[in-house]
């Protein structure tokens, strides 16, 4: 560990909340329908889509529709890839994806997942990544936001029967925030060299006198809205740590930055549309505390040299297995949190490889919820759910029916916020301990033992934290784990937006109460701290036995195999 | 004061009756609205399967013996609590049954004769007019339509002075189970057998239809919603555990999930819910839900009759400005004098004024009192050749002949700043001299300003209403502390009020007696009843209060305050303890195969079967040690919600999960020095 390293980690951390402060004005705007420079655009879709975007809508109707277009995005996406040999833009010619990887694919990007299965230079042809994987791209992170927007209006309305339109939400936050965002990253990006080309490779003559082929692509602009729409999903097997995706510490800080600030920001537009600032300001702190906790927490872990290879005489400062150079292991630690906090799922170095602890910290955050900050828009709503359960029990220790932003949580609130809690460790730990004892599913095992439950929990949990990074020694792409990594992803995704929305349209209907001094305050110290408690504790409780199996005895034997 | 449903049954006799209860309740029947402990149960039984089977297997079955007794007695420890939270109701109802003995009824069948047929009163109907007179038993509730009478309700409100009810009015409500005393009555028959006040009463104490309140239902969502989340913990556990070469127990794993769910706040959440009516039947308020007690935690503006609630509603002196050359006592005398035969509450408050200033006096031999009357609006006393008189300013001015300009200047200021104070003023003189001003007011009544501070604390606004004009009433409002008023107000303007004050998203509360109150009462989120009131003020509230004590509005606040803050802090305290029952048994389950999670057995209990013992030993004794505490309330402290949180987060929450690391250790101690594992 240096001091340029922790310095490091909070320029990036601070910087990131920096900016998030003025993006989220803005995304409150968009929100409120203030911002309206690109309304002959937006027309044009309410146009050919023949959908009235001024309607309020019930939480049904709006639940409904979201869901109507993540089928249609699935549908579109599956048919893509299983002819994508037929289909122009194919210059490596690449032939079909087959039925389970295609399914999980599609659920992967509908879902704002990213997982991959496949090493996407040497599977997607160009059409596949751009009009099939990027549009993706673009639809699940507006639909996230779009949800998002449609909770902070519940807390708004008083006794209000509508939430918003979900065909405007999604329609907006991707015209007015996603796509000139991705526009201006891309170029920046581009400058700094990443390329952006629709040739297929270029041909290159080593120094040995061999040929090599290097795989190209239109990889600017998918790598933008990657970072921005927290997908994840990268151009490259190798994601953020390939040298084309990400090729010097300045395109680092560029996307690590682009990874959070959304998902920040809509908190921010939250307190605002919502007209709470300053328990949005308590969100936001729980946030960065468990985030900044979770970066420095896996430099520790990462600055250590092994035992086992200090043992030996070797010389080593830090653990450098599966970390670029370039980047260093502050960079590569904060990046791992980052990534991990926000289900972006991009990764600039092996998590695989990192020590027990270290990737049982990156394990423990997509566990925690994937909030902090969480996907754009499901990061926020992810945060919010938990604020509600925390408010339940603790509020009632003030002596009064909890309220969280002047409505009361009553027996609906808890019973959707609940079921949206269930949906991860249901999904997370049934399928695990179903795939720890099937022998087709350990099939795709790299490591056994120890590391190898690590593995798999590592996979659902990501994929139903919908993640997408993963522990890469396990190979996925079987039928079982593409059809089971798919389902856990749409349940992690669907299971857990459905009652959010039947959460914001019971809050809607609800009236709006004045704070009094009998009230919990949900805006002070004492909250972020409760908060922070109650997610911890609650993911702790969730996990601990698990995560004990894992990398926590993983942790210990590594220190004992050493001692003996 | 002994109160009928609070002074029954001896803390023996509730506790052995609970004892038996506690087994009753073992019919997983009576558990279905109880998740946690029915899943407790479930673990139980199949423990205690696996024990029988160890021992017919030859096995050494002591461990597993012990683990299912454990788990039964945590089942046990629940149902005790709730036994012994409804002994006191069991008990009240009981001695409320005795009143309602059949007694025979004069049931009136002329009214032009008024001729009588005695008839069981099990047969009176509503509308039947029944006759009853002094020693008899009134035969069911109703309303006086003729007559007056002494009525003993000791019966209901343990209050053994009988009370005035007569025809017409605020008083006109009787009870059925009560006694005329003296007189007679006639009463018209409202509430038919069976749903008369008596028998709603012993419903209620008894909790007979005890309903789930809204946030007990919420909470019981959370608590089947966590008791899931541990039940997928635990079973996956089997699938983790195997692929890591791991062999479980089931007996283990049951023993875990046990300790694991919210056994303590499910064992102990009805035992809270029915408590808190309890303590608001020692405050001798009968709560006609659960879901009432509850609002009355969530008022946020209460509105409270001024006469009897915040001022003693009589006029009493203050003090007495003596007119411009007259010595100070002598003016206090001359009032002395003017009211030593004036029986009325404001003439024997002059009386005490002098009193307190060391004047005293006895009325002199052959003295002639002058009793006050509507047309010289002024009364006095003669005697020795002096006469003194008091009265309103202008009467007495007028006697002494005098315009109100010819009166000494600094009298009529004292007079003007009495009257925009809010109180009132009265002349006083002696042999036709003008002496001096006596001072009326309206006093409020000690400590309710403290009171109402501590109300502002917790969050809620207090508005007072009075008939009087709101000079008055601003006068009184600002010297009591109150946050509002409502002054010259009426019935309708109390609903009104109300209808505003909901609209704003605020729950109010209110107490009334009138017949004219119902509508309000009925608006309100809590309407306290006075027991003194009306048949059709009773109906409308959700709340009698027996002792007819307006003041209670704000005991009943803080009853139900205290309730949801118990409920919290048993939540708290239970998900906390999980914390410490992980690192207790996650690492003793698994030691064996990964030694190396012994690290984490970071309280050194002495072996995997004592470390899981201990814990379940420990979460059945919680429930038992916490039983005092869910009966008698965390206690309320009107300091604000962010300190009152931070005080319990504190208690509950940091103390939750450090209570356990020491509870599990010392019991780890003893289980193994006496050998048990």
């Amino acid at each position: 560990m240096t001091w340029q390293g922790w310095a490091e980690i909070a320029f990036v951390i601070g910087l990131t909340l920096a900016l998030s402060w003025p993006l989220g004005i803005y995304i409150a705007n968009v929100w409120r329908g203030k911002v309206r420079w690109l309304s002959a655009l937006e027309r044009v879709f309410y146009g050919a889509s023949g959908v009235d975007g001024s309607k309020g809508q019930g939480w049904l109707v709006y639940a409904i529709g979201l869901l109507a277009v993540d089928a249609a995005g699935f549908f579109l996406l599956y048919g893509i890839l299983r002819l994508q040999d037929h289909l122009p833009l194919n210059p490596q010619g690449f032939g079909p994806l087959s039925p389970h990887l295609a399914f999980n694919t599609a659920i992967s990007f509908v879902t704002n997942t990213n997982w991959q299965s496949y090493g996407g230079e040497q599977t997607m042809s160009h059409l596949s990544q751009m009009a099939g994987l990027t549009v993706q791209n673009f639809v699940s992170a507006g639909v996230g936001m779009a949800a998002a927007a449609a909770l902070a209006r519940a807390f708004a309305a008083n006794r209000g029967d509508t939430i918003g339109n979900v065909w405007s939400d999604i329609v907006r936050n991707v015209i007015y925030v996603l796509a000139p965002m991705s526009i201006v990253v891309a170029l920046v990006l581009v400058a700094l060299g990443v390329p952006q080309t629709l040739a297929a490779h270029a041909d290159a003559v080593t120094l040995e006198g061999a040929k090599q082929t290097i795989a190209l692509g239109p990889v600017a602009s998918q790598e933008a809205i990657k970072m921005l729409g927290t997908n994840g999903g990268g151009f490259f097997n190798a994601n953020s740590a390939h040298p084309f995706e990400n090729p010097t510490p300045f395109t680092n800080l560029i996307e690590m930055v682009a990874m959070n600030v959304i998902g920040f920001a809509c908190v921010i537009a939250f307190g605002i549309v919502a007209g709470a600032r300053k328990a949005a300001m308590a969100l936001f702190g729980a946030m960065a505390i468990l985030l900044s906790g979770a970066a420095a927490s896996i430099y520790v872990a990462e600055s250590q040299p092994t035992p086992a290879v200090h043992a030996v005489g070797a010389s080593q400062t830090a653990n450098m297995e599966g970390k670029e150079v370039r980047f260093g292991t502050a960079a590569t630690a904060v990046f791992a949190a980052m990534t991990t906090g926000a289900s972006c799922g991009a990764v600039n170095g092996m998590h695989e490889s990192f020590t027990p602890l270290g990737g049982g910290v990156a394990m423990f955050m997509i566990q925690l919820g994937e909030m902090l900050p969480g996907g754009v828009g499901s990061g926020l709503y992810g945060i919010v759910v938990m604020a509600i359960l925390a408010v339940f029990v603790a509020g009632l220790m003030v002596g009064r029916t909890p309220e969280y932003l002047g409505k009361k949580i009553e027996a609906r609130e808890v019973k959707f916020a609940v079921l949206a809690v269930l949906v991860l460790p249901v999904v997370l730990l049934g399928f695990s301990a179903v795939a720890l004892v099937l022998p087709i599913a350990l099939q795709g095992q790299l490591s056994t033992g120890v590391h190898g439950l690590s593995e798999i929990l590592y996979a659902y949990t990501s994929a139903v934290g919908n993640n997408g990074s993963a522990f890469a020694g396990l190979t996925a792409n079987s039928w079982w784990w593409n059809t089971t990594l798919g389902i856990a992803m749409a349940l992690g995704r669907f299971a857990y937006v459905v009652p959010v929305l039947a959460i914001a349209g019971a809050v809607a209907a609800k009236p709006k109460l004045a704070p009094t001094a009998g009230t919990l305050p949900v805006d002070n110290g004492l909250f972020v701290a409760l908060l922070v408690g109650i997610i911890l504790i609650l993911g702790g409780l969730q996990y601990f036995p698990a995560l004990a199996l894992g990398p926590i005895v993983e942790h210990f034997q590594m220190l004992a195999a050493v001692a003996r | 004061m002994p109160s009928a449903i609070t002074a029954v049954g001896s803390q023996g006799a509730i506790l052995s009756r609970a004892w038996r209860d506690a087994f009753v309740k073992l019919d997983p029947r009576k558990l279905t609205g109880n998740p946690v402990i029915l899943a407790t149960e479930v673990v139980a039984a199949l423990a205690t399967v696996s024990s029988v089977a160890a021992v017919v297997g030859g096995q050494n079955p002591w461990f597993a013996i012990q683990i299912a007794l454990w788990l039964w007695a945590t089942v046990l420890f629940a149902n005790f609590a709730e036994s012994v939270a409804e002994g006191r109701g069991k008990a009240a109802a009981d001695s409320l049954r005795a009143a309602r003995v059949d007694t025979k009824a004069k049931l009136i069948i002329d009214p032009q004769t008024g001729s009588v047929v005695p008839t069981s009163a099990y047969k009176l109907a509503v509308g039947d007019v029944v006759l009853v007179e002094a020693g008899d038993m009134i035969p069911a509730d109703g309303e006086i339509i003729e007559g007056l009478a002494s009525v003993n309700e000791a019966a209901i409100t343990g209050e053994s002075a009988p009370v005035i009810r007569e025809s017409g009015g605020d008083r006109s409500a009787v009870t059925g189970g009560t006694t005329v005393v003296s007189d007679w009555i006639k009463v018209r028959v409202t509430a038919a057998q069976g749903s008369s006040f008596l028998d709603r009463m012993i419903a209620m104490v008894e909790g007979a239809d005890r309903r789930k309140t809204p946030n007990e239902i919420a909470l019981a969502v959370l608590l089947a919603g966590l008791t899931l989340v541990f039940l997928i913990v635990v079973v996956t556990l089997v699938g983790l555990g195997q692929y890591s070469g791991v062999k479980l127990d089931p007996m283990v794993l049951g023993a875990l999930f046990v300790t694991l769910i919210p056994t303590t706040i499910g064992g102990l959440l009805s035992a809270v819910g029915i408590a808190g009516m309890d303590r608001l039947l020692k405050h001798n308020v009968l709560a006609t839900s659960g879901r009432a007690v509850e609002a009355a935690g969530d008022i946020d503006t209460l509105l409270l009759d001024k006469t009897g609630t915040i001022t003693f509603g009589n006029r009493m002196a203050v003090e007495v400005i003596p007119a411009p050359g007259v010595p100070e006592q002598a003016a206090l005398r001359a009032a002395l004098m003017a009211s030593l035969a004036d029986e009325t509450p404001e003439g024997r408050s002059i009386v005490a004024l002098a009193r307190d200033n060391g004047l005293d006096a006895e009325t002199p031999k052959g003295a002639v009192a002058i009793p006050f009357s509507a047309q010289t609006r002024a009364s006095g006393l003669d005697a020795d050749g002096t006469h003194w008189r008091k009265g309103a300013v202008d009467a007495i001015y007028r006697s002494l002949g005098l315009e109100a300009a010819q009166a000494p200047a600094e009298l009529n200021a004292a007079v003007d700043r009495i009257a925009r104070a809010g109180g009132t003023p009265l002349a006083c003189s002696e042999n036709g001299r003008l002496v001096g001003v006596i001072h009326l007011k309206d006093v409020v009544k000690p400590g309710v300003k403290e009171r109402f501070a501590d109300l502002r604390r917790m969050g809620v606004k207090t508005v007072m209403i009075t008939g009087d004009n709101p000079v008055t009433a601003a006068s009184i409002a600002s010297e009591a502390g109150v946050d509002d008023f409502l002054a010259e107000a009426t019935p309708e303007d109390k609903l009104v009020m109300i209808r505003t004050e909901q609209a704003k998203g605020r729950l109010v509360a209110m107490c009334g007696d009138g017949a004219n109150d119902a509508p309000a009462l009925a608006q309100a989120d809590v309407g306290v009843a006075m027991q003194t009131g009306t048949q059709a003020a009773r109906e409308a509230g959700n709340m009698v209060d027996l002792d007819s004590d307006p003041t209670k509005l704000i005991e009943i606040v803080e009853v139900g305050k205290q309730m949801l803050i118990t409920r919290g802090a048993l939540t708290t305290f239970s998900i906390a303890n999980d914390v410490a029952k992980y690192f207790a048994i996650i690492p003793a389950m698994f030691v064996t195969s990964l030694p190396a999670l012994g690290a984490i057995n970071i309280m050194g209990l002495h072996s995997p079967h004592s470390a899981i013992l201990s814990a379940v030993i420990f979460n059945a004794l919680v429930i038992v040690a916490l039983i005092p505490l869910a009966l008698r309330g965390v206690r309320y402290r009107a300091i604000g919600a962010a300190r009152l949180l931070s005080r319990n987060l504190l208690l509950y929450g940091l103390g939750g999960v450090i209570a356990p690391f020491i509870g599990i250790k010392i019991i780890d101690v003893i289980v193994s020095l006496i050998g048990l594992a």
